[in-house]
């Protein structure tokens, strides 16, 4: 159970926990941190000032209660299908890796891809903007032709040690 | 190598007994379909399992033993092991349970005598040549209903090999029949199963099931009455312009589909059917219910008394908007002469349509009351009336357009001919290109006398062709909007999307994987739910192939043709493709 200090690429601070259920079946579960009750408040307020603002000047109360509809929905939008609370990845011997997402609101989606199926996991770098990543994917055989088709992106960046004990489970 | 088993939920608190199943080949693994419990005699239980083995055509086998400590029953250990001498197997597994561990032990005899364990591991060490199990519950009565996504067919030759997960949920769902026996029947054989958790069944499913063989055999012969009907029919060449002629003609073959009596055979004809069906009744509902909307309140007779107005009322602009190009439309000074034949002509026309409608004037309330009726078809039938009835009441614009185009056409292909002739080219048919030729001084006289002569009369002409084309454009417009509803209320899978909903195990994408809490000295527990289909994934797999409304040419094709003035269809009716 390694629990060090990691960071993703935004600087937020996140977490890696790894847990060995068996010699060949193996849980990490990376942990994103919560939604950040400062910022909902500096939103809302500052969506709801901009509305008063507007009904100041126009006097129409539909501004307001569009207002108040628009927050409500789009917080209910971003927590259910934009931040992701922790994704676990479950890898078991001769079956298989199975990738789940889980959302702030509860929702799970969830992918399992068979061990016939499954290439290799590779680290790979990419150039983001300013930097370069790293980041560790899963290549998918073609059904037809055993060469590389899909490659799937599971986790969030991690450092490359984490990327190495996670490699290294295979 | 790890040995994986696939072991059925139901059978958790099961009685001692054997355990039957099937191998699965290529793979090490094996799946559990049920437990056969004490008494029984081996000889009935070898003659069971090859009747079902013919029925079936899944290879089913006496796996191993199943022990559930109970109090009073001991010594079951040592009859355990007697049977594996009975029961020959390349791997012979003993599966048990202890009083006060959730979890199983597992043991696995193979036929050279070793014994293989799953030891708990010591000083944490990885033995990555140790063999290991690996136990996977499942519940069975989901993954026997489930179908697994990209659909592929069982009797289907492909050379993409079955991957173990798909293997597996097709052994439990072809392996139905050893289903039909339970514990709690009087039989020489005592098994456990899903059904042993409470028998699921409906006598009005039964009643239905046994009613709609006859109920096809009939409607399928009242299709074949229709059939012949509609080939008669099909001799009128107006049958194929009319939507409703078409849209007819397409729900037969629907219902041929559907009410065929045979059994569907795949997972896709079965959802085929069953969407094409559950679409149809979609179909009527809404058709009742504009009946009923309208039939309220006289509204259709309202509707009948609008009719003649309106139609007059089109009758009015159009004449209108014919005097103005008479006049100077737009500012733009067209030729005199030309433009009060042009004008005229088309007057009369609008002249001898009004009385027409006039004439038809005091039917038209009684004829659109049994027309409205005509919506307990369906709302797509509904639909295709109003079509046909826009294109009859605009039958006059549709003719302005077709004059028009064909001055316009024939006047652009002389210009251009004449245009060659002025300089000195000729159209070669054979050799299908523009080649040099010698004119005599008459020949080039007249042929630019013309060449002036139609070049001057062209704005008058391209005028009357616009103005004519736009408003063939708009009506042609509506009655595309009309067709595409039309086809969204044939094509919509009501039933798949209704499935996702309440029933989501049924379409399945794929599984879900969750490790069940771990005891020391037993193997892993892992419990396998079906993962279902997303709902953009249910929306594309299952769209009913039907006639779709596409134009038919693109917009540069189109483009084109407007301004060769070729006469444009731009609604084609693709023909129904089975995919």
């Amino acid at each position: 159970m390694a629990e060090e200090e990691f960071t993703d690429i935004n600087g937020n601070s996140i977490s890696l926990d790894c847990q060995t259920h068996s010699a060949f079946c193996r849980e990490f579960t990376v942990t994103s941190p919560k939604l950040s009750l400062r910022k909902v408040m500096v939103y809302t307020c500052f969506v709801w000032l901009f509305a008063y603002a507007v009904f100041f000047f126009t006097e129409n109360t539909a501004v307001l209660s569009s207002a108040i509809i628009l927050t409500l929905v789009g917080m209910m939008i971003h927590i259910h299908f934009v931040k992701v609370d922790h994704e676990t990845l479950l890898i078991i011997g001769s079956l298989g890796v199975q990738l789940s997402s889980s959302y702030a609101s509860g929702r799970e989606s969830t992918i399992f891809i068979e061990m016939s199926k499954l290439k290799d996991i590779v680290i790979n770098e990419a150039v983001y903007m300013h930097s370069i990543i790293y980041y560790l994917c899963i290549l998918i055989k073609d059904p037809a032709d055993p060469e590389t088709v899909a490659s799937v992106v599971p986790l969030f960046n991690v450092r490359s040690s984490c990327c190495c004990s996670i490699a290294k489970a295979k | 190598m790890v040995l994986k088993i696939f072991f059925p939920q139901c059978c958790n608190t099961a009685d001692s007994g054997l355990l039957v199943g099937h191998w699965i080949p290529g793979h090490n693994s094996a799946v559990v379909l049920a437990v056969i419990h004490y008494p029984f005699i081996p000889g009935q239980v070898k003659k069971y399992l090859s009747e079902l083995q013919s029925q079936t055509q899944v290879d089913l086998t006496v796996l191993g033993s199943w022990s559930m400590p109970k109090e009073g029953k001991e010594g079951m250990d040592s009859f355990l092991k007697d049977l594996s001498t009975i029961f020959p197997q390349k791997c012979w597994l003993q599966l048990s349970r202890e009083i006060g561990k959730r979890g199983f032990i597992c043991q696995v005899v193979q036929n050279n005598g070793k014994l293989l364990q799953d030891r708990e591991q010591k000083n944490g060490d990885e033995s990555s040549e140790g063999d290991k199990i690996i136990l996977i519950h499942y519940d069975q009565r989901k993954v026997m209903l489930s179908q697994l996504h990209p659909v592929q067919d069982v009797s289907q030759k492909s050379d993409i090999e079955p991957s173990e997960l798909r293997l597996v949920f097709q052994t439990v769902a072809q392996s139905q029949p050893l289903f039909f026996l339970d514990k709690y029947d009087d039989g020489p054989l005592k098994l456990t199963h899903w059904q042993s958790e409470g028998r699921e069944a409906s006598i009005i499913a039964e009643l239905l099931k046994q009613a709609s063989v006859p109920v096809c055999i009939f409607l399928t012969w009242l299709l074949s009455l229709w059939h012949w009907f509609c080939m008669v029919l099909k001799m009128l060449f107006i049958s194929s312009k009319l939507s409703t002629c078409v849209q007819s003609g397409y729900r037969a073959v629907h219902f041929k589909t559907v009410f065929s009596p045979k059994k569907a055979a795949t997972h896709m004809e079965f959802m085929r059917k069953a969407n094409i069906f559950v679409s149809f009744l979609l179909d009527i509902a809404l058709g009742l219910l504009l009946i009923s909307w309208l039939y309220r309140e006289n509204r259709i007779s309202k509707l009948a008394d609008t009719l003649v107005p309106v139609a007059d009322r089109v009758a009015k602009e159009l004449q209108e908007l014919l005097e103005w190009l008479m006049g100077a439309p737009a500012g733009l000074k067209m030729n005199r002469a030309l433009d009060q034949v042009l004008g005229r002509f088309f007057l009369y026309h609008i002249h001898l349509w009004s009385s027409y409608i006039h004439l038809m004037s005091p039917f038209i309330e009684r004829i659109l009351w049994y027309v409205g009726l005509s919506a307990c078809l369906g709302l797509t039938f509904a639909l295709s009336v109003l079509s046909d009835i826009v294109a009859l009441l605009t039958f006059h614009i549709y003719c302005f357009y077709v004059y028009g185009a064909r001055l316009y056409c024939l006047k652009i292909y002389g210009l251009s001919s004449l245009w060659r002739l002025f300089r000195g080219k000729k159209w070669n048919v054979l050799r299908q290109r523009v080649d040099s030729c010698s004119y005599d001084l008459d020949q080039l006289f007249i042929g630019t006398l013309l060449f002036t002569i139609l070049l001057f009369l062209l704005p008058t002409t391209a005028l009357y062709y616009l103005v004519f084309t736009l408003l063939r454009l708009v009506v042609v417009l509506f009655q595309g909007v009309i067709h595409l509803s039309v086809d969204f209320i044939n094509s919509f899978h009501l039933f798949a999307i209704g499935l996702r909903i309440c029933r989501p195990y049924r379409l399945a994408e794929g599984v879900k994987f969750k490790v069940l809490c771990q005891e020391p000295g037993t193997p892993l527990h892992l419990m396998m739910e079906i993962n279902p289909l997303k709902c953009s994934s249910v929306l594309q797999c299952y769209r009913t192939p039907t006639y779709s409304c596409y134009p038919k040419d693109s917009w540069a094709a189109l483009c084109k043709k407007l301004f060769v003035g070729e006469l444009i269809y731009p609604w084609k009716q693709k023909t129904d493709k089975t995919d």
